[in-house]
């Protein structure tokens, strides 16, 4: 993988001579993309990938984008934004959380491109935006379906890594499942990888192997899909519709949805309007959508799913409404009290009800 | 704490799962070795047998084709290890780093068009009223083909490597290539043969990933089980079966640390990981404390270039 990105590192080196000098007006805006995987990936990346598309399609010879695939977070994604940078880019979108300390650094070197992080909190140059979607949103309304679905009242999650964006899936998704089905029950395995097939896989066949008969995921492969269609689960797809990989077994997949939120911005460069924002889109705005409900989900649940999305969407109901205590009973929202976005984007906790620890 | 959710029987049967691709290409690297020759391209053998499997495969729709591909295709990319190191005398330990690297980066090549692929599946045997005896029907008898396969690959080079002529043969080249040469035995042939051997196990191995444990196509996606595979031959000290006990731990470390997660247990998951690579270092501090390593020891002549003297 370092190879490729290599390669690619030094084709941007050799570009650099020939966009070097001032941009003519007449110039394509230059837009770059990191990913952290590959685009072909059928989850994360990938559903950033077909938005890079849709605005390339969108703009057409005004913007030019490019991007490079496989960067490691860390002092690999500093190196290939300062490539970015130098080889011209006017703006570049940074898609996931760990490249947060390098947008940051690079971004006060580079101050006329215009930087946005996905999923990152940093903030620390005035051209350093921030966007993020609700998937929480996604998952409670998954996590209700799991719940109203489930037959051993086991359900498996496969998690990535400890941090504040997949605990409040969790909590969000465990949360409406209980509600639908008190005697439920979450076992989470942490993968410690986004993408990591093999692993994915293998934790998979462990949740089924304990009783899970539906499995839920925050990792990008569609390895935990295929796992289950050949074990009989129940699951969800991750980021884009995965159903062609468990046409059986895919009940729905919350899908992400970029492409508005990118034509917008890039938008906003070309006019010379952009400025650094924060922005936390959701379900109302059209940023988190869902695929086809499969057939096997019954049309009450289904019903009840579409009428969950509605609320969402009208800004009626919020997932994490009061009362809610944390794991150790302690109380967290107050009857009818909406979760302030801060203790979202700081979560660390589970809610009342899970069992096993959160990592450290 | 609370096991009893875990099933003993579906754990080793899981297991023997998960040690498959390590296994296999643990027991052709032992060969390898056996042989005098140190192939530190494991890693990069088993991607590429992983990519050309996936690849002949999808095309064929048949998945035994497709493990005969990787087989060719490991083979083929230990073959330029071995005119590297055989022949044109090249470092071994730089050449086999080399070889994983290119591996890696050759298949994520080849791959493209395959990311996102569903591949033919591959049916498990079926052994009728033996799969439903309790206990040990899961645990023996409700496998694919190729964990079969693996043991059998474990059994015949153990006994190859024992009770047959050209087994012995290659042995002495491995433990003394001068005295195996002066005896009239084609040291380079002996080990270009076991390079090749050697890379047709770990494209099998890479494709029981790509083709049946995971099934699909990612770039990477052997991620590391070729460093552990060579972990594991030093811990097997060289011998088959200890090798088919090693690949059975570290699998099943592997998949009781998923399977203690998924009870709800907090297992120190680095350490696990580390687990197999301390075991190994382990292994070779004792090998080196002098007595001990009689019986542990290594082939005499691995990983020194051989030239024939006059």
């Amino acid at each position: 993988m370092k190879r490729r990105t290599l390669l690619a590192a030094s084709a941007f080196a050799l570009g650099l001579s020939a966009v070097a000098g001032p941009a003519l007006a007449n110039d394509p805006l230059r837009v770059g993309f990191i990913y952290i995987g590959p685009p072909g990936d059928f989850g994360w990346t990938y559903a950033h990938d077909q938005a890079r598309l849709a605005a390339q399609e969108h703009f057409g010879d005004a913007v030019e984008t490019f991007y490079v695939e496989n960067v490691p977070e860390g002092p690999d994604a500093e190196r290939i934004l300062t490539q970015m940078a130098l080889s011209g880019a006017d703006m570049i979108f940074a898609t996931s959380f760990g490249y947060g300390p390098a947008v940051n650094a690079i971004a006060q070197r580079f101050p006329d491109v215009a930087f946005e992080h996905a999923t990152g909190y940093m903030q620390e140059a005035p051209n350093v935006s921030l966007y993020n979607a609700r998937f929480y949103e996604g998952r409670a309304v998954i996590g209700h379906i799991a719940g109203r679905m489930t037959e051993t009242n086991t359900i498996g999650y496969i998690a990535s890594f400890p941090i504040p964006e997949v605990i409040m899936g969790i909590n969000a998704a465990y949360l409406h499942a209980r509600a639908a089905n008190p005697d439920v029950n979450f076992r989470v395995v942490w993968a410690y990888s986004w993408f990591d097939p093999a692993q994915e896989a293998a934790a998979a066949e462990a949740l089924i192997d304990q009783g899970a008969d539906i499995i839920m995921q925050h990792t990008d492969s569609t390895a935990p899909l295929q796992v289950a269609q050949d074990r009989g689960a129940l699951a969800f797809g991750q980021a884009s519709d995965m159903t062609q990989f468990a046409p059986d077994v895919h009940l729905t997949a919350i899908i992400d949805e970029w492409t508005p939120y990118y034509i917008k911005r890039i938008q906003d460069r070309l006019d010379g309007t952009w400025e650094a924002g924060d922005s936390w889109a959701g379900i109302p705005e059209g940023e988190v959508t869902f695929a086809p409900f499969n057939e096997r989900i019954p049309a009450d649940v289904r019903a009840e799913a579409e009428a969950m999305i509605e609320s969402i969407r009208t800004g009626e109901y919020h997932p994490f409404t009061g009362p809610i205590n944390r794991q150790d009973g302690t109380p967290w929202l107050a009857e009818g009290e909406v979760a302030p976005d801060g203790d979202l984007l700081g979560m660390d906790f589970y809610v009342e009800g899970m069992t096993g620890d959160v990592p450290n | 704490m609370d096991f009893s959710s875990i099933n003993p029987v579906v754990l080793i049967a899981a297991l023997m799962v998960a040690a498959t691709p390590i296994l296999l290409a643990a027991i052709g690297e032992l060969v390898v070795e056996k042989a005098g020759v140190l192939n530190l391209g494991v890693e990069g053998m088993m991607i590429t047998g992983a990519v050309a499997g996936f690849a002949v495969a999808v095309m064929t729709r048949n998945p035994y084709l497709g493990m005969l591909a990787a087989m060719g295709g490991g083979a083929a990319l230990s073959l330029i290890f071995g005119i590297l190191t055989q022949l044109l005398k090249a470092n071994q330990v730089a050449s086999g780093l080399a070889l994983t690297l290119f591996g890696l980066g050759f298949s994520a090549l080849l791959g493209q068009g395959y990311v996102g692929v569903v591949p033919p599946r591959t049916a498990k045997l079926n052994f009728g009223f033996l799969s439903d005896i309790p206990v040990l029907g899961p645990i023996l008898f409700r496998h694919d083909p190729m964990v079969y396969l693996s043991i059998l690959i474990v059994a015949a080079v153990w006994y190859w490597l024992k009770y047959t002529r050209s087994g012995r043969i290659l042995r002495a080249v491995g433990e003394n290539h001068d005295a195996a040469h002066a005896l009239g035995y084609h040291v380079l042939r002996v080990r270009i043969l076991a390079i090749m051997f050697g890379g047709a196990c770990a494209g099998l191995g890479g494709a029981y990933l790509s083709l049946i444990r995971v099934p699909q196509w990612t770039e990477g996606m052997t991620a590391g089980a070729g460093w552990i595979a060579l972990a594991l031959v030093v811990f097997a000290s060289w011998r088959p079966w200890r090798a088919l006990l090693g690949a059975y731990l570290f699998g099943g470390i592997l998949v009781l640390q998923l399977n203690l997660q998924a009870a709800g247990i907090r297992v120190p998951v680095e350490y696990l990981a580390m687990s197999p690579y301390l075991i190994t270092i382990l292994v070779l501090v004792i090998m080196s404390s002098g007595r001990v390593r009689k019986s542990l020891a290594a082939p005499g002549s691995l990983g020194k270039p051989f030239h024939a003297a006059g």
